[in-house]
């Protein structure tokens, strides 16, 4: 099994405050990882740095086997990697259907055209309805992103981000904040969505971690004290001291 | 599969520019004054080059201080072209030397473009600012390319009429500028409905996002630039062949404040406001400014009210009204807009008469106190006039308060009924 995404002593400063502090990690093609840990443990941070919206301090981020340390957010995105964001991260004053849309063309090659019109691209629409569809947002197509409820947003959240077909696709915190039964939806949609590719996510809810993870690495102050199964990490000494026992009892 | 719903013609459309095309086309003969086919003329110039303004402010969120560069510059280069033509340089036609125009103001945008637009917001205005004051700087070191303070001046008129076309009579003029104004508008149009143009869109309201769906920010704003600096360019060409000659003011901050005022008071956030705004703008320019010194007094409180009271233009005036019709609920609003345009009336009389007498006063009440207001003519130094105007100016804008509460009124009942029909739908 290939390595789709690998971290070799990635380090992170702001200023003199070391927030990533040597992350070693290695993630195979077609798993579904989570990256859990108390609260300013740095999850973001990293996603931050695999996604290239900040640069790392030192070290190296691979992205099939691919030095991506030091590329922009929109170079990384063409090689196969889409990320979530824990704020909702929209293009509120769209519609449903035109915030999928502009999430498809890079990836169906149109770039910077000026020369299709968007209502003939019958790709990147099917695309986009399909899209829509599997989120299940179909019936509020043509609302405008801002007034969707949170929920919603949320799944929108997710259908931008897995529109392009990246084989990467790394959701910050898809469930913070949603209802029990959003939750479960969520969590069926994540399922779905991920299929055959490879899944990384931050998420706090253990019973969506437990659920959804083949392998969950846990992050404290900066540094990956465990990376295993989930069945496993339950059992980890080191970490019900450093995180369970605080939050799961 | 799902069937899909987008049509290759759209009928609704056509009409629209169909029935614009026409009015721009049967206008001269309506009015045939001298005077209006000069104001249309520049309304139709307007227009392009206002668009194209907006291709930055509305489309991609640019806000601009220094479009008139790509049209000045597009102007100064279709002068030098038409000058060369008239001396056997080279052979092209003047119905085409607005591209010319054109192409100088997309390769300038290349040029200035790529600095600029590497950020957004705040960075791109001061950058467009300094590179305004940069090209106009320019204006004045460079004689022999940009005239000095005479400008450069030149004959439309070139070689012999084909099928009677000389460009000579101005009608000829406002045709050949209905002809472009329709082609760029279109073509204008076309671009908001490309991935490009949906992009800059995109960008202008979550650069963020937009860099993690694959998009480079700089470098949507970049081709968006170096497009808006091409349709401004061809407006500056057709400026050049309107008025025969080209000055410093075409790079200007005039020029370029105009075009910012103008945008803004039509309403940048829907394609067909800019078009409003050069058409109010160059009615108060032109007309306005033919019968009073005060119009730039009126352009900037319009400006002023505008922005304060009414931020998304004339265009979202109009099209805050479309749902209202469309749930048949505008007779609710005709009474409080009838009585605010009557007490509106009363308001703006006091102010004209203030305002007017105030000018009149501070420059000739010594020389020449004698004037006429409203078909009353009066002596400025007298007091009485003075007691009028302030009582129409003080006593309209209380009755107007009145007549604008029950505007506020009518329009609470008419969204509290809006929403009341969706939540039961």
């Amino acid at each position: 099994m290939s390595t789709a995404v690998e971290l070799r002593g990635v380090t992170k400063n702001f200023g003199h405050t070391a927030i990533i502090r040597g992350v070693d990690l290695a993630i195979p093609r077609g798993e579904r990882h989570a990256i859990i840990g108390p609260n300013g443990a740095g999850k973001s941070t990293l996603f931050n740095l695999i996604s290239g919206r900040y640069q790392v301090s030192h070290g190296e981020i691979l992205l099939n086997g691919e030095v991506v340390t030091g590329l922009k957010p929109f170079q990384i995105n063409r090689k196969g990697l889409s990320r979530s964001f824990q704020v909702t991260n929209i293009f509120q004053r769209m519609s449903v259907f035109e915030n999928i849309r502009c999430a498809v063309l890079w990836s169906l090659g149109y770039k910077y055209s000026f020369w299709h019109r968007l209502g003939g691209l019958k790709d990147a629409n099917l695309r986009a309805e399909a899209v829509m569809e599997s989120i299940g947002l179909k019936r509020r197509r043509d609302t405008s992103a801002g007034v969707l409820s949170y929920a919603e947003q949320r799944a929108l959240e997710i259908g931008v981000t897995i529109a392009g077909g990246a084989e990467v696709i790394l959701l910050d915190e898809p469930t913070a904040g949603m209802s029990r039964s959003e939750t479960a939806d969520a969590v069926e949609l994540i399922r779905k969505v991920s299929q055959d590719k490879t899944l990384i996510m931050v998420e706090h809810d253990m019973g969506v971690v437990f659920d959804l993870a083949d392998r969950i690495s846990v992050l404290v102050y900066g540094e990956v004290i465990a990376s295993d199964k989930p069945e496993n990490i339950r059992g980890n000494k080191a970490v019900q001291e450093a995180y369970l026992g605080t939050e799961a009892h | 599969m799902n069937k899909l719903k987008y049509r290759p013609l759209n009928l609704g459309r056509w009409l629209v520019w169909g029935g614009t095309a026409l009015v721009m086309i049967v206008l001269p003969l309506i009015f045939t004054s001298g005077f209006t086919l000069t104001l249309m003329s520049q309304i139709g110039v307007g227009i392009i080059f206002a668009l194209s303004y907006n291709m930055l402010l509305g489309q991609g969120g640019m806000l601009s201080f220094g479009h008139a560069v790509y049209s000045g510059l597009g102007a100064y280069f279709t002068v030098h072209a038409l000058n060369l033509i008239t001396d056997g340089a080279f052979y092209f036609p003047v119905t085409l030397t607005p591209l010319i125009g054109g192409v100088a103001g997309a390769v300038f945008g290349v040029i200035f473009g790529y600095v600029t637009t590497k950020k957004s917001g705040t960075t791109f205005a001061m950058i467009s600012l300094g590179i305004a004051e940069l090209v106009a700087a320019c204006s004045l070191m460079f004689s022999d390319f940009f005239g000095g303070e005479a400008g450069v001046s030149t004959n439309r008129v070139i070689g012999k009429a084909f099928l009677g076309i000389t460009y000579g009579p101005s009608i000829q003029v406002y045709y050949l500028i209905v002809g472009w104004a329709l082609i760029c508008m279109m073509a204008m149009f076309a671009w908001t409905q490309t991935p490009l143009g949906r992009m800059a869109n995109a960008v202008r309201d979550n650069p963020e996002r937009a860099e993690f769906v694959g998009y480079d920010t700089h470098m949507v704003r970049f081709l968006t630039l170096v497009l808006a600096g091409f349709f401004a360019g061809i407006a500056g060409g057709l400026s050049c062949i309107n008025y025969e000659i080209v000055t410093a003011e075409n790079v200007g901050a005039y020029a370029s404040a105009g075009v910012l005022i103008a945008t803004f008071i039509g309403g940048a956030g829907f394609f067909f406001g800019p078009i409003i705004g050069i058409i109010v703008f160059f009615t108060m320019v032109t007309a306005v400014g033919g019968i009073t010194q005060a119009w730039l007094f009126y352009l900037g409180l319009l400006f002023l009210l505008i922005v304060l009271y009414a931020p998304g233009g004339f265009a979202s005036l109009i099209m805050m009204h479309v749902p209202v019709i469309k749930a048949r609920l505008m007779r609710r609003l005709w009474l409080p807009y009838a009585a605010t345009l009557a007490t509106g009336m009363i308001l703006l009389t006091g102010l004209i008469s203030v305002v007017e007498m105030t000018y009149r006063f501070s420059t000739e009440a010594g020389t020449n106190p004698n004037m006429t207001l409203f078909g009353f003519a009066f002596k400025v130094t007298e007091g009485v006039p003075w007691a009028i105007a302030a009582g129409l100016l003080v006593g309209g804008f209380i009755v107007s308060r009145f007549a604008w509460n029950a505007v506020g009124r009518a329009w609470g009942d008419i969204i509290h009924i809006l929403q009341e029909r969706e939540a039961a739908a």
